[in-house]
């Protein structure tokens, strides 16, 4: 049993569920993700992970009810999403450079350049070597560290990151780990993954999902 | 629909194409384009009584009707469908960005990048004939100009609808590519021809010219001519011989931006109701 007894739920989740075409990817789940919880989403591809994470994301229309901060992610997008960091599996394609897109993020989250370039390099990316160069040039593990320094400078309630150490080589990971762990405590933290062993130290509960249901939901020891 | 939300958006969209190489292709196959009109002397030869800067734009814009339609059309169906596929959706609308920012922002990017070569090359014809002591026909510049901007906004904004509405690239390049046929095919010079040779209802046949934004564009752009059936076809000049000329230029100005408003009304209605990805 976890114990969530003072913790004020950031996702509820009631009877969620998601059709695509006449597949349904989730199955009537109810969850509630805590302040607090750090979570490890874990599952084979197809279980649901990344749809669960659209849908807390407003990017899916669903059946059912979700919460996310106590608003409707569909109606409310853009206020909770402001509370919401995300690091994506796969980066997307920018042609943009680095530099416009620290300019782009800033304006766009009303966070200072400084603060994303500071997390950039605890994670060390030289980020101002790289200033003018497309994001898309960059390689895999400079975008996911850049992408990651998005997700936490704006210090949000929320994190929500999809396979985010895939990219990343072992010391780099290590650098992220670090910083994760020392990262706000009432945050709420969910990171989707495949490899549990890898990801173990940093959660608090392990969710597993199989075929769009929650077939396993525990604390875990850090 | 913030403010903020749609400017950056619209900021990171201009950014981005900026970066491609067909965008630069683009601007120079038109701004080359005049040159390459200069320098051949088209503007000592003669159309329907026009010479000088009046014959080079009335080319101009005649190029522009096979191009720019089909180029619009392209280009934009595979924005939003494109993004999709290649998961800058995902992330971009991970931000705190609403989806009415997005599709707005991206459309009026697009138009931003797809009508200012188009204008900066009549505003290069205008000054390179200032400079070569030709008269300048303003009235043509200015109109020439309008109708542009008409047809790029209306096939904008049936791209932003086919973009939002198919599943693929492939498809939606497919599509594009039927509805530009489609309308080929009603121009004046074609089937509309043909149909009232066959003694198709006249009014049905210049009914469906008047709703064929290639048609209103086509004939606006020889609206500043006195009608003549051997060189305008029959519906063009029958419409230029019962409108007023005020009349039909606001007209074919209003209804392509209508249209593609009406369209990119669709869309966007379309994208914040479905899944986005």
């Amino acid at each position: 049993m976890i114990e969530t007894v003072e913790k004020k739920p950031v996702i509820r989740a009631v009877d969620l569920s998601k059709l695509f075409k006449k597949q349904e990817v989730l199955k009537s789940l109810s969850v509630d993700f805590n302040e607090g919880d750090r979570i490890a989403l874990i599952g084979q591809n197809g279980a649901g992970k990344t749809t669960l994470i659209r849908c807390i994301l407003g990017q899916y229309v669903y059946n059912g009810r979700l919460e996310v901060l106590g608003k409707n992610p569909r109606k409310e997008r853009v206020a909770i999403l402001k509370e919401v960091g995300f690091v994506p599996q796969i980066p997307p394609p920018l042609k943009i450079t680095v530099k416009e897109m620290l300019a782009f993020f800033s304006n766009l989250c009303n966070v200072p350049v400084d603060d994303f370039i500071t997390i950039a390099e605890k994670l060390g990316l030289q980020i101002k070597e790289s200033m003018s160069k497309p994001f898309v040039a960059l390689s895999g593990g400079m975008k996911q560290k850049l992408l990651v320094s998005f997700a936490l400078g704006k210090q949000p309630k929320i994190l929500l990151m999809d396979e985010p150490s895939a990219n990343l080589d072992p010391a780099a990971r290590e650098m992220f780990f670090n910083y994760l762990k020392e990262y706000n405590k009432e945050a709420l933290l969910v990171l989707s993954s495949h490899r549990m062993d890898e990801i173990k130290g940093l959660v608090n509960r392990v969710v597993e999902m199989d075929f769009g249901n929650i077939i396993l939901d525990e604390s875990a020891n850090l | 629909m913030s403010g903020k939300g749609f400017l950056a958006i619209l900021k990171l969209d201009l950014f981005q194409t900026l970066r491609t190489r067909g965008f630069w292709l683009y601007s120079l196959l038109f701004g080359g384009f005049v040159a390459y009109m200069f320098m051949s002397g088209i503007t000592e030869s003669q159309i329907i009584g026009f010479v000088g800067l009046g014959r080079l734009l009335v080319t101009f814009m005649q190029v522009c009707i096979v191009i720019i339609p089909i180029y619009v059309l392209i280009t934009v169906v595979r924005s939003i469908v494109g993004d999709k596929e290649s998961n800058v959706m995902e992330y971009m609308l991970s931000l705190p960005v609403s989806f009415n920012s997005f599709f707005w922002g991206k459309l009026f990017a697009k138009f931003i990048v797809i009508y200012t070569p188009l204008l900066l090359s009549l505003v290069l014809s205008i000054v390179w004939g200032s400079f070569l002591k030709l008269s300048v026909p303003w009235e043509f510049f200015w109109l020439y100009s309008g109708l542009l901007a008409a047809m790029v906004f209306c096939f904008l904004g049936i791209g932003m609808f086919i973009s939002v509405y198919t599943r693929s690239q492939e498809l939606a390049v497919s599509s594009a590519f039927v509805i530009w046929l489609v309308l080929v095919a009603f121009i004046d010079l074609l089937l509309m021809g043909m149909m009232l040779k066959l003694r198709m209802n006249p009014e049905l046949v210049i009914g469906l010219g008047m709703i064929n934004p290639l048609q209103v564009f086509r004939v606006g752009v020889l609206v500043l001519f006195d009608p003549k059936l051997t060189t305008m076809g029959p519906v063009a000049y029958y419409i230029l011989d019962t409108v007023s000329r005020t009349a039909y230029i606001a007209f074919a100005i209003g209804y392509p931006i209508l249209l593609g408003f009406l369209f990119a009304l669709l869309g966007a209605r379309r994208f914040r109701r479905k899944d986005v990805i």
